[in-house]
């Protein structure tokens, strides 16, 4: 007995799509960005995230996941990926529920930066246009951004992460069936 | 009996089911995909959802020369894979080679139908016995074509 669900219905241009909005978020930091193409998630999973997922992990990269065996199952069999119980060696951290600290996850080395870990979280909800004001690179003059359920100190790990630059962990926030990422180059600041 | 023979015990169930559906699956991987076709065609089949597939891409194939010797590529190989699961909740499997999508889709219908003990002895009886018979013919066949090309050395031997 199994209740193994589908990924997406086109692999190939899904991966595609949600690649593409993926960067997008990434390189506009805080702008929420919708998702086209979702695939019938396990819950707790949401369908953002379990599109990020499914675009992003593969069997190289290992996958931290609080979100129980069946999204394990259902990951595994789909992206391929393998899931540690370490989470300073997962490459992306799945959160469903309360987030780890991001003092916890991989940021990498100062050689190489970019071999550190993704956090991908799901919120409540993103709204533009209130609440943080972000600047940085990809952001010409400020953008504004309040998230619903995420740790009421996270504000405080994002200033202690940006001491680290260029190490550092990345952000992709999911909420229904929107994105928004904060790469670690961003200066968030409470609005 | 104490606990560890129930353990051993389980195992080797476990070995012999994965035997058991490891040699189903090879006999539908390597059957024509009409011959599946034509000996399921009169079986009831559960209705399916497809979890992943049909779909077809390349494997690479490994080889070793001699049996010990170091592991090297021999090769890409066309391959096409289907996941189905049937409204009971069983999940199967076919990779087939080639870029049949019916067959690996049909494979798959049957891997997981087989796993069901009801339906076991009917599918079993109806598809993969009728499948081996015809692959234990092709390899008789062929068998026999090459024995007609054998040479004796004992004979060249003694007629000199």
């Amino acid at each position: 007995m199994s209740s193994l669900q589908p990924g997406f219905a086109a692999p190939v241009l899904d991966a595609q799509a949600t690649f593409r909005a993926v960067l997008e978020a990434m390189g506009r930091p805080g702008r929420i960005i919708a998702l086209a193409a979702h695939a019938p998630a396990p819950a707790p999973l949401n369908a953002t995230a379990a599109a990020a997922l499914l675009t992003l992990a593969d069997a190289e990269t290992a996958v931290w996941s609080d979100a129980g065996p069946v999204v394990a199952e259902w990951l595994g069999f789909h992206a391929g990926c393998a899931f540690t119980p370490r989470l300073d060696q997962a490459r992306f951290v799945l959160v469903t529920g309360a987030a780890p600290s991001l003092a916890a996850l991989d940021p990498g080395t100062e050689e190489e930066p970019q071999a550190s870990a993704t956090l991908i979280v799901q919120v409540e909800a993103l709204v533009a246009g209130e609440g943080w004001r972000l600047t940085g690179p990809g952001i010409e003059a400020e953008h504004r951004l309040r998230v619903v359920g995420l740790a009421d100190d996270f504000l405080a790990q994002w200033q202690m992460q940006r001491a680290r630059f260029p190490r550092g962990v990345d952000v992709l926030l999911c909420a229904g069936e929107r994105i928004a990422a904060l790469p670690r180059s961003v200066t968030i600041v409470e609005g | 009996m104490p606990d560890h023979h129930h353990g051993e015990d389980a195992n080797k169930n476990q070995a012999a089911e994965t035997d058991a559906r490891r040699r189903w699956i090879g006999l539908l991987a390597r059957a024509p995909g009409p011959a599946i076709e034509t000996l399921a065609a009169h079986l009831s089949l559960p209705d399916f959802t497809r979890i992943r597939g049909p779909e077809t891409g390349l494997v690479m194939l490994r080889g070793r020369a001699g049996g010990d010797g170091a592991a090297f590529n021999l090769g890409e190989m066309t391959t096409t894979r289907c996941t189905i699961r049937t409204a009971d909740g069983q999940v199967g499997h076919a990779y087939v080679a080639g870029r049949d999508a019916r067959q690996a889709e049909l494979a798959a219908l049957l891997d997981a139908v087989l796993q069901d003990s009801g339906r076991h002895g009917t599918v079993m009886a109806a598809v993969i016995e009728p499948l081996a018979e015809a692959e234990a013919a092709r390899h008789a066949l062929r068998a026999r074509r090459a024995a007609a090309t054998r040479v004796e050395f004992l004979a060249m031997a003694t007629m000199r």
